[in-house]
């Protein structure tokens, strides 16, 4: 009870979050200079007024941001200015798709291999595996995930002809991005784990659990593990979110349909009903990746667990 | 009584950047059958790393076993395989640790930690198991078990935690418990209870008790007898009444004269020894407590005197006890008197 009461505030406040987000969004993004005509220069000026005010862009400020609030309620994000007026909304759920299934990939195979040399090197510090994952999570940090894909597509694909070079289809395309993009999956979640496991391993529990006469393996695996999960818990949020939509340099090597190119084609268009709904989409689906984070740390440590259970 | 454990002469060192501290330095103790003996020192004496290597508990390295033996069941603890010692520590030795906030996991059950062991070591299924942890929660003392067995360790209060702790150690009925400080975490009034369950258990399940602590007024209610250590040696051990009334070292006297006492009148302070033990990365080469001790004799700075038998229960490692040193009184304030 405790919890969907908990949840239905929570889901409130993201909806104020929202909120504001639009509203902060829709007024800044006016005040930029230019407008989404401005590249079209060889249009008379005639025309262009007609198609502003085709648009509803003649009208004053706070009308145009009512019509969007409404328009919003009904679930209608708006009709893009520059693709020849498509939905919105048609747009990001089209680029969507591919672009969470690589994200999802990237996030899965990274955090795997990221626990996995996380756990090994905090276990063995100093040791080659230990060194190893310095050195791999220092090139994930550093090396920009373009320059990875670049080499990716080119030795595995083009030079030993295991994986697809480019496009999107079939399985087999997904594998090289999704390496590109778990770099630094790999990189960051295997840091906190590292860090973590070296300190829990020197916490008391661990000497009862050994002292109970319990194997390495299950001092690791039930002791050890969940309790340094927890920080790499509040990192894996946000890092979800920004890798499900869409690394614009990576989609646009394997020339991948994803939600990248739209950010990137958009901004460069003053195209208002795109850039909201992008914003909009993006904003929701971090404010509910926290949400879902929040909920983890309560299954994996019980002492942040929302329901009431306090002392007794 | 037969004798459960025996230490000899054991040597732990840990290997460091900065050379090599020699934690212990040659302890022999042992252990009969279903009697509690307490092991009392300062910090740093070497008590806690006594304890733990029994369990071969510290990390190797830094920790190293320079030499000595550790008998218990017919074999040299010192010697056994990780995986013979898996077989050991839980069930026939168990340990319970001086902090009970930080000893139990915070994302587990109370129960689940409980079953861990027994599931192991007796090879019992999920329920039984279930069935024995909510026996052990309610044989400490833990009210509404049930209930209990399912929360977590920060729904416990300090006291509860020890109890639950106590429970995990004692799941398998081992011969030995090692108790490391077990109260010094605790308030006075909950102090009492632990060492009273302790006492009520320890006659229920027949075990024998090490107790580590520095809190003699805990000695004195739960312990038959005393292994006095500084420095990393044995410096006198004996029967409770020998240590407490009769005791010969100068450091015994220490501890005993910095201990309030009831027949102490208010204006009567307590004593504190001077002073801070030896550095152990170069412990000196005579007596380790030469340094402090109002007493000392040149050959004291020169030689670590042998072990004296006082009686055939009570020994001490002391020069004083050479028929040709000076005739030495305890201070009153040692023995209790005026």
């Amino acid at each position: 009870m405790d919890l969907l009461k908990y949840t239905l505030k929570r889901f409130a406040y993201m909806a104020v979050t929202l909120w504001l987000i639009i509203t902060v969004t829709f007024f800044l993004m006016h005040m930029l200079p230019g407008s989404p005509l401005r590249n079209e220069e060889k249009l008379p000026p005639q025309l262009k007024e007609q198609i502003l005010r085709e648009y509803g862009l003649k009208d004053p400020l706070h009308v145009q941001y009512f019509r969007y609030l409404g328009g919003l309620l009904k679930g209608d994000l708006g009709t893009s200015l520059t693709f020849d007026g498509r939905k919105v909304t048609d747009m990001v759920l089209e680029g969507f798709p591919a672009s969470a299934q690589l994200g999802l990939q990237a996030i899965l195979f990274g955090s795997i291999i990221g626990i996995i040399l996380g756990v090994i090197a905090g276990l063995k510090r100093g040791s080659w595996i230990d060194n190893m994952a310095t050195v791999i999570a220092i090139l994930g940090v550093s090396v920009p995930g373009f320059v990875v894909a670049a080499v990716l597509s080119y030795v595995v694909g083009l030079k030993l002809g295991w994986f697809p070079v480019a496009l999107w289809g079939t399985w087999e395309h997904t594998v090289l991005p999704t390496l590109a993009l778990s770099g630094l999956v790999i990189a960051q979640i295997s840091r906190y784990i590292r860090t973590e496991m070296v300190e829990v391993m020197e916490q008391d529990y661990i000497k009862t659990a050994k002292a109970k006469g319990l194997a390495s393996n299950a001092i690791i695996f039930k002791h050890a593990l969940r309790n340094a999960l927890i920080p790499a818990v509040t990192i894996l949020g946000p890092m979800t979110v920004n890798i499900m939509t869409g690394s614009m340099t990576v989609e646009l090597i394997f020339a991948i349909p994803g939600m990248g190119k739209l950010f990137v084609e958009t901004i460069t268009n003053n195209d208002y009903t795109m850039i909201l709904g992008v914003t909009i989409f993006y904003s929701a689906f971090l404010l509910l990746a926290i949400f879902i984070v929040d909920i983890l740390y309560g299954l994996i440590d019980p002492r942040i667990r929302i329901t009431q259970g306090g002392k007794e | 009584m037969s004798t459960v454990l025996e230490v000899r002469n054991l040597q732990v060192s840990f290997k460091t950047h900065g050379g090599e501290v020699q934690a212990v330095r040659g302890v022999s103790f042992d252990l009969k059958e279903g009697e509690t003996i307490a092991i009392v020192g300062e910090s740093g004496c070497g008590k806690s790393v006594t304890s733990q290597t029994i369990m071969r508990l510290l990390p190797s390295p830094p920790s190293v076993i320079k030499g000595g033996e550790i008998l218990f069941d017919g074999k040299d603890l010192t010697k056994v395989s990780e995986k013979e010692m898996e077989k050991i520590r839980g069930t026939q030795i168990a340990m319970i640790f001086q902090d009970p906030m930080t000893s139990l996991n915070p994302t587990m059950t109370v129960g689940s930690q409980i079953m861990e062991g027994i599931i192991k070591h007796q090879k019992m299924n999920k329920a039984d198991a279930k069935k024995k942890a909510i026996e052990m929660l309610r044989l400490v003392g833990i009210p509404s078990p049930e209930k209990r067995f399912n929360q977590y360790p920060h729904q416990f209060s300090g006291g509860m935690r020890q109890r639950a702790m106590i429970a995990i150690a004692l799941a398998c009925a081992p011969k030995v418990l090692i108790a490391d400080e077990p109260t010094t975490a605790l308030d006075v009034t909950i102090q009492a209870q632990i060492i009273d369950l302790m006492k009520d258990l320890q006659k229920k399940i027949k075990t024998s008790i090490i107790l580590i602590t520095h809190d003699l007024g805990v000695v004195a209610d739960i312990a038959e007898r005393v292994v006095v250590m500084y420095a990393g040696k044995v410096v006198e051990s004996g029967k409770l009444e020998e240590i407490f009334y009769n005791p010969k070292h100068p450091y015994t006297w220490g501890l005993l004269a910095s201990m309030p006492r009831l027949d102490q009148t208010s204006d009567q302070e307590l004593l504190p020894i001077p002073g801070t033990p030896p550095d152990l990365f170069k412990p000196p080469k005579g007596c380790p407590f030469a340094a402090r001790c109002k007493h000392a004799m040149k050959i004291c700075l020169e030689e670590m005197p042998d072990t004296t038998e006082v009686s055939s229960t009570h020994q001490v490692a002391c020069w004083l006890t050479h028929p040709m040193a000076p005739k030495v009184e305890p201070p009153a304030a040692a023995v209790g008197g005026e």
